[in-house]
């Protein structure tokens, strides 16, 4: 069976003041219906703009190229009016921080109809009646009362359960949640990263989360695909991934992770800071910031990211992890 | 009548409640106790303007008794008495301040010594008239300046914005006199179109007075010619008092419009596959409004002091006219009713702001 969604070669070029420059930089990846595929990397690696790029709301100017096939249609140079039928309907988004997302002078009731009518041709009627049905389903207590009410007035972590039912009003195929716990504390982190997980096994729903902490990712996803200054750095199913990465930049994210077992053990962040855009260094992208960065590492052409085992890709050709003994899975977020 | 008269930026809006849950009670109570906290905020504030504008008076060279009495009956002991009675001007000054808010609140600000009539039927006459050229000015203000200004920001850096930034620029930038002068020359001189002042031809008696607004009154009664020609009359001078204000409530639409359009909301707004249109006038349009509104507000200002120039140049008989001779008498009595009016209708724009505010944004009717 195709994937639900198949990105190959994906380039988004934004304009700036020194030309266009690359913020994305040749990604391909798949997400099947049902899975959680996350994409993570710090900030600046890429991963916005690669959602934007599926919707169809890249900054104005932007430029991209290579291809997102969803369920038949071509997202890349897809017309606007096109885009809008797409948009909402069978992509949605869900972004980083709900205080901001949702709208803070309409209602709930309104921001949960409005394109279900739209999208689905419902009367107002049976659009509050599914609003109903949304906010339980992402167990909001009193959703009659909800309707009624502003975003001021709930919790972080209930905006966000409000945002993702916001997003799945029209029924789209696939969720794209950027950052949907960064702004949330721990406990409350789990209970989105479960209900997400209960979304995706119940309907079917394809979702990819966007974050820069691995840590989210281990309990929920599938895949992960690990960005760096736009370009992918290492690719493959998430437990082969957090238990034994092969690029240096993974392995990097993993150990800035607090540990469950060893909670004194210090945190070790990797040095130095990601590149701007515009300013992604020669060869590889990550070699300034690399311990095993080697003269070849800083020449052009960029290394690609090729299959070293089934479903895995590293974009490292000296490969400096290969076998190296598997590390316990950092901090699992839903237990 | 000039800008710096008390109107106050009301306060910011509140941001978002704190994370703990808070549930809406019917939101209409909220409002109704909201509504009555600003109203009586603005009473007090009444009172306030009353009291510095009756301490001017007291801080002014000048003997009211012969101002308001001339200078034959101020030659009689008895009528002296009776005058400084009724006013109080006997007791002392406290009392005095009180027996002023007392006729105040009755309507009496005193005989004007220009015209030798009470100030407040003076201002019952021009109050109408003032009014009604700065609300044809403010309509005529946001009906063009808004939806330019929103057509600007969601055409940024196109040729429809370049267009409309030149003319913002030349409406705030124009001196009014040019303006009216310009007006005047090319649709009433040279193309006769409008007529070229007064609220009414010479030759019209006013409509049947019911509010004092001739276009109402007119319109009330069904005299139905009469209304025509004092719409005529408005267009005008009520058309060069907006220029400036079309030209600031385009700018700053623009701008607001731009700030939000670049926020979190109106991007989830636009994923959720909604139509352009929705987007701008719903998601945009209403946070837009909150700041619009107080600087249309700031517009009704800016028109009231405007009208001290236009009025006299299209010899419009209303409070511009009414203040400039005041003060050019140094008239006390006349400049306090004024003050005390314009004060008035400073404060009731103000809450009338409050009130919107109120009506658009449920984070300040809810806390
Ligand atoms: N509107 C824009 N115009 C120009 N450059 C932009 C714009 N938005 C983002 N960028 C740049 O594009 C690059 C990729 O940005 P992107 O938002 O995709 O990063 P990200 O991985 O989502 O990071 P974060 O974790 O900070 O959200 C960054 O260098 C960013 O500065
Ligand atoms: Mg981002």
């Amino acid at each position: 069976m195709a994937p639900l969604l198949e990105v190959r070669g994906l380039r988004v070029a934004l304009p700036t003041r020194r030309g266009p420059q690359l913020a994305v930089d040749d990604v391909s990846f798949d997400v099947d219906a049902g899975e959680i595929v996350g994409l993570a990397g710090e900030s600046g690696s890429g991963k916005t703009m690669t959602a934007m790029t599926l919707l169809g709301l890249l900054p104005p100017g932007a430029r991209t190229s290579g291809s997102a096939h969803f369920a038949g249609t071509e997202l890349v140079g897809l017309r606007r009016r096109a885009f809008r039928d797409v948009r909402g309907r069978r992509i949605a988004m869900v972004s980083q921080d709900p205080a901001t997302a949702l709208h803070p002078i309409l209602t709930i009731g309104t921001q949960l109809t409005e394109h279900m009518r739209h999208h689905l041709g419902l009367s107002a009627a049976a659009a509050r009646a599914r609003a109903v049905e949304l906010l339980a389903d992402v167990r909001i207590p009193d959703p009659e009362q909800a309707l009624r009410s502003y975003p001021g007035q709930f919790s972080g972590g209930m905006r966000q359960r409000i945002a993702i039912a916001v997003a799945l009003a029209a029924e789209p195929q696939l969720l794209l949640a950027d950052e949907p716990t960064t702004a949330l504390d721990v406990t409350v982190q789990a209970g989105i990263l479960r209900l997400l997980d209960r979304l995706r096994r119940e309907k079917e729903l394809a979702v990819v989360v966007i974050t820069h902490d691995l840590g989210v990712l281990s309990a929920v996803a599938s895949r992960v695909h690990v960005l760096y200054g736009g370009r992918l750095a290492e690719s493959g199913p998430a437990a082969t991934l957090l238990t034994r990465p092969r690029h240096p930049y993974t392995r990097g994210l993993l150990d800035a992770l607090p540990h469950p077992e060893a909670a004194a053990a210090p945190l070790r962040p990797i040095p130095g800071a990601p590149p701007s855009l515009g300013a992604v260094p020669p060869g590889c992208p990550f070699h300034p910031r690399c311990a095993f960065a080697q003269p070849s590492c800083r020449v052009d052409p960029r290394p690609e990211a090729v299959p070293v085992d089934p479903g895995h890709r590293l974009a490292c050709p000296p490969d400096p992890l290969r076998g190296r003994p598997a590390e316990p899975v950092a901090a699992v977020r839903t237990s | 009548m000039s800008s710096s008269s008390p109107l106050e930026a009301p306060a910011a809006p509140a941001s978002p409640p704190a994370p703990a849950r808070r549930r809406a009670r019917p939101g209409r109570q909220r409002l109704g106790r909201f509504l009555l906290k600003r109203i009586a905020a603005g009473l007090l504030l009444c009172v306030g303007i009353t009291l510095v504008s009756f301490l001017l008076t007291q801080l002014v060279p000048g003997d009211p008794v012969t101002a308001n009495l001339g200078q034959q009956a101020s030659a009689d002991p008895a009528a002296v008495a009776a005058f400084r009675h009724q006013y109080g001007l006997d007791r002392p000054v406290p009392v005095q301040y009180l027996v002023y808010l007392g006729n105040v609140l009755h309507g009496d600000f005193g005989m004007s010594q220009q015209s030798h009539r009470p100030v407040s039927t003076d201002l019952a006459e021009y109050i109408p008239a003032t009014m009604e050229l700065a609300l044809f000015a403010i309509v005529v203000s946001i009906v063009i300046g808004v939806p330019l200004g929103i057509l600007a920001a969601v055409y940024r850096d196109r040729w429809v914005d370049q267009v409309l930034r030149v003319v913002s620029l030349a409406g705030v930038s124009m001196p009014t006199f040019w303006i009216a002068l310009l007006a005047f020359y090319l649709l009433f001189f040279k193309l006769g179109v409008l007529p070229g002042g007064g609220r009414l031809d010479p030759t019209e008696t006013p409509p049947t007075h019911t509010t004092g607004f001739y276009t109402v009154d007119a319109l009330l009664h069904g005299q139905w010619s009469l209304l025509g020609s004092a719409l005529l009359h408005l267009v005008l001078p009520g058309l060069v008092l907006a220029t400036y204000t079309v030209g600031m409530l385009l700018r700053f639409t623009r701008a607001s419009v731009l700030e939000i359009l670049g926020l979190d909301y109106v991007r989830a707004a636009r994923a959720k596959g909604l139509p352009e249109r929705v987007v701008v006038l719903r998601h945009v349009l209403r946070p837009a409004l909150i700041s619009i509104i107080t600087v249309a507000g700031v517009a009704f200002g800016s028109l009231l002091s405007g009208t001290v120039l236009v009025e006299s140049i299209f010899s419009w008989p209303g409070l511009g006219q009414y203040a400039y001779n005041s003060a050019k008498n140094l008239d006390l009595p006349a400049i306090m009713g004024v003050s005390v009016v314009v004060a008035v209708v400073y404060i009731v724009i103000n809450l009338l702001v409050d009130v919107l505010y109120g009506v658009i944004d449920p984070r300040i009717r809810l806390s």
